[in-house]
């Protein structure tokens, strides 16, 4: 079935001095370089096993895309090897060798030729191709009249008309429109189920998160970190508000997850609990309780502002509910170094059942981007019981009056 | 071997290729597919109606109307197939960056695609020309079947000058207009528009050093003159185009890697 295996994987770019260096390099007989190498890749490895699902995330340039080319064998690797089981596709660009002129359904054809299927087989699979990509009387009209939604919509449709041992996508998927992206979402999803493995790169922390079961965090070229989504997710956001002076450490709690901190460090937290009616520190709430969220923050520098935010986010790390004290326009100015400040967050816990954590901000505005003093994911971490309400579903506690009238 | 199975494999691609550049040239048009026709029949009656009707050009040697217009076109209608070989085996990894950098596919697929497209252009424009020589009872009789070898072998030619020139030009951007110019030089420099006689014997000896020159002359001898081909005089094109094609093959298959991160 399909696997992946990438060891020591690295890339590097032939870089000449001059234009004709690289001449003089070829002419010269014997094995004179006369070219610096520029590493964008380094010592990468690791192993997709079938039917796993694994997500690669990291900033722009950290070399994402090139990983992707590499293991789909568009570019070739400087060292290392790249071994892979099973029948691939790969989608990293929709779209690629669609001719404008064409109808829809011949650049079906075409791409359908590209990644290998036969003609009948496009043939056979078009009805299912045309109901998937929803495009109507538009399969028949030639590309270039085509919206750029509606191209990406016939690509992916063609890409994934049979499902693969392995599917590789890169960012492609964020086009579209917020319907169709759920429903390839959804498709990918159905291939998983079926035991297609995926190795996914997104910034999309959502897509990472709920379908991923690891991920992999690149940074400058090197594998920063492989691990579990919202852990690594968790970093790579702590490592995006990275300033100069700003350390990002990670700590393994008592049960086991990892609780990633970032920041100058000015403001930290010093105690955070989650107290009942009476005051007292619970880990276990009922659902719609009113609780309060008490933190406690310890000032080490004179600041200009403080604010302090704070989120519940669910099981998959998705925020439920966040806001912060710019919000709620009580935001704290001209604090004095060493002095002390306690929040108490009073809200009803109109949650559904299930595990949430708190993730809190200290910062200078409402963005962790700019003067980040401490961020600190999986402050907090709390389970929601049904104690007494009817059975549902989801995780949000909307309690409904159902009217029904006989009609 | 595992290049030939890749081939097979995407033989769907190439199929589609092929066809699609055939019908992409006249897409938009109203005629089509015809302009494929009418374009080459136009270039074949100007070479014939005007230069043997209007201009009266005579070949020395040969008393027939025609005799100028069949020389010409022997060298000129196959010089068009090397010459669309080697330019566009040249710029077809250029030609295909996207494609090469964002889709994994058989690279080697490219250069079968070219020389499928100037073999499909060509045998249109030398099939209206065979019926020229039938309609003008000029036909040469079973001696045109000895075009097969020789075009055979000015294909592979092409293809290994093209695969050298195609890998090189990803790397020296100038080797394509070097080419460009020394392509002109070459074709002038052929006896193709002119016969070798009107050469002084001074000149006439480098021509031996023109692998184009003696696969030329044997279209002209079988076309005009109805004569089987010297096949001696075709062994040093064959040698040299043999060695090409190795070195084409051997830049290509040691470049093809680097060649993706230069595009």
């Amino acid at each position: 079935m399909g696997t992946i295996t990438v060891s020591n994987l690295g890339k590097a770019y032939k870089q000449y001095p001059n234009r004709w260096s690289r001449l003089l390099e070829w002419i010269t007989p014997g094995n004179t370089k006369r070219h610096n190498l520029k590493w964008v890749l380094q010592g990468i490895s690791f192993t997709v096993n079938a039917g796993e699902a694994v997500g690669i995330i990291g900033i722009n340039g950290a070399g994402k895309s090139t990983l992707l080319k590499l293991i789909t064998g568009t570019t070739q690797p400087t060292t290392g090897s790249v071994h892979m089981t099973g029948r691939v596709a790969a989608m990293l660009e929709l779209g690629m060798g669609f001719h404008p002129d064409f109808t829809g359904r011949q650049n079906a054809f075409m791409s359908g030729q590209l990644l290998g299927i036969t003609s009948e087989e496009v043939a056979r699979l078009m009805p299912e191709i045309e109901a998937f990509a929803e495009i109507g009387d538009y399969i028949d009209q030639p590309v270039r009249v085509y919206s750029s939604g509606m191209q990406m919509r016939l690509a992916f449709s063609v890409a994934t008309a049979i499902r693969p041992d392995v599917l590789i996508v890169d960012e492609a998927l964020s086009v579209g429109d917020a319907y169709f992206q759920h429903k390839s979402f959804d498709r990918i999803r159905e291939f998983r189920k079926l035991g297609t493995t995926l190795l996914i790169v997104s910034h999309d922390k959502q897509a990472i998160q709920s379908i991923c079961d690891r991920a992999i965090l690149l940074n400058a070229g090197q594998l920063a970190m492989e691990g579990e989504p919202e852990t690594v997710m968790d970093y790579y956001n702590a490592m995006l508000a990275e300033h100069q002076y700003q350390e990002v450490k990670q700590e393994v709690r008592k049960d086991g997850k990892v609780q990633t901190i970032s920041g100058t460090g000015e403001a930290t937290l010093t105690t955070i609990a989650l107290l009942d009616g009476q005051a007292r520190p619970i880990d276990v709430v009922d659902v719609g309780q009113s609780v309060c969220l008490r933190i406690e923050v310890q000032v080490h520098s004179a600041l200009p502002r403080l604010v302090l935010g704070y989120g519940i986010k669910d099981r998959l790390g998705q925020v439920i509910y966040g806001t912060n004290t710019h919000l709620k326009k009580q935001e704290l100015v001209a604090v004095a170094a060493e002095s002390r400040f306690v929040f108490n967050i009073f809200f009803n816990a109109n949650l559904g059942p299930g595990t949430y954590s708190v993730q809190t901000a200290l910062v200078s505005s409402d963005t962790h981007l700019c003067n980040n003093y401490e961020w600190r994911d999986l402050a907090l971490i709390f389970n929601v019981l049904n104690i007494n309400k009817p059975h549902f579903a989801g995780s949000a506690w909307m309690d409904s009056r159902i009217e029904i009238t006989a009609a | 071997m595992s290049m030939l199975r890749a081939i097979w494999a995407y033989r769907g691609f190439i199929r589609g290729s092929v066809q699609r550049e055939f019908q992409i040239k006249y897409r938009n048009s109203l005629l089509g597919a015809a302009w494929n026709i009418i374009n080459p029949l136009a270039m074949i009656v100007v070479y014939t109606v005007i230069f043997a009707q209007v201009m009266r050009a005579k070949l020395p040697g040969v008393d027939s109307t025609f005799a100028y217009s069949i020389y010409l076109c022997a060298g000129v209608l196959t010089w068009g197939l090397f010459a669309e070989m080697v330019g566009r085996s040249q710029t077809m990894f250029l030609d295909n960056a996207n494609l090469l950098k964002k889709i994994s596919f058989p690279r080697i697929t490219l250069p079968i695609i070219v020389v499928a497209n100037a073999g499909l252009n060509f045998v249109i424009v030398f099939g209206l020309f065979l019926a020229f020589l039938v309609v003008s009872g000029n036909f040469p009789g079973w001696v045109v079947l000895a075009v097969l070898p020789v075009l055979a072998l000015q294909i592979a030619f092409a293809m290994g000058l093209g695969m050298v020139l195609g890998v090189l030009h990803v790397f020296f951007r100038d080797v394509g207009q070097f080419f460009g110019i020394f392509l002109q030089f070459w074709f002038w420099l052929t006896p193709i528009v002119y016969p070798v006689t009107i050469l002084p014997e001074s000149i006439t000896s480098f021509m031996v050093l023109n692998p184009m020159a003696s696969v030329m002359a044997a279209y002209q001898g079988i076309l005009v003159n109805q004569q089987w081909p010297h096949w001696t005089s075709l062994w040093p094109t064959a040698l040299l185009s043999v060695a090409l094609c190795l070195l084409g093959l051997h830049l290509f298959k040691k470049n093809v890697g680097e060649m993706v991160d230069e595009l």
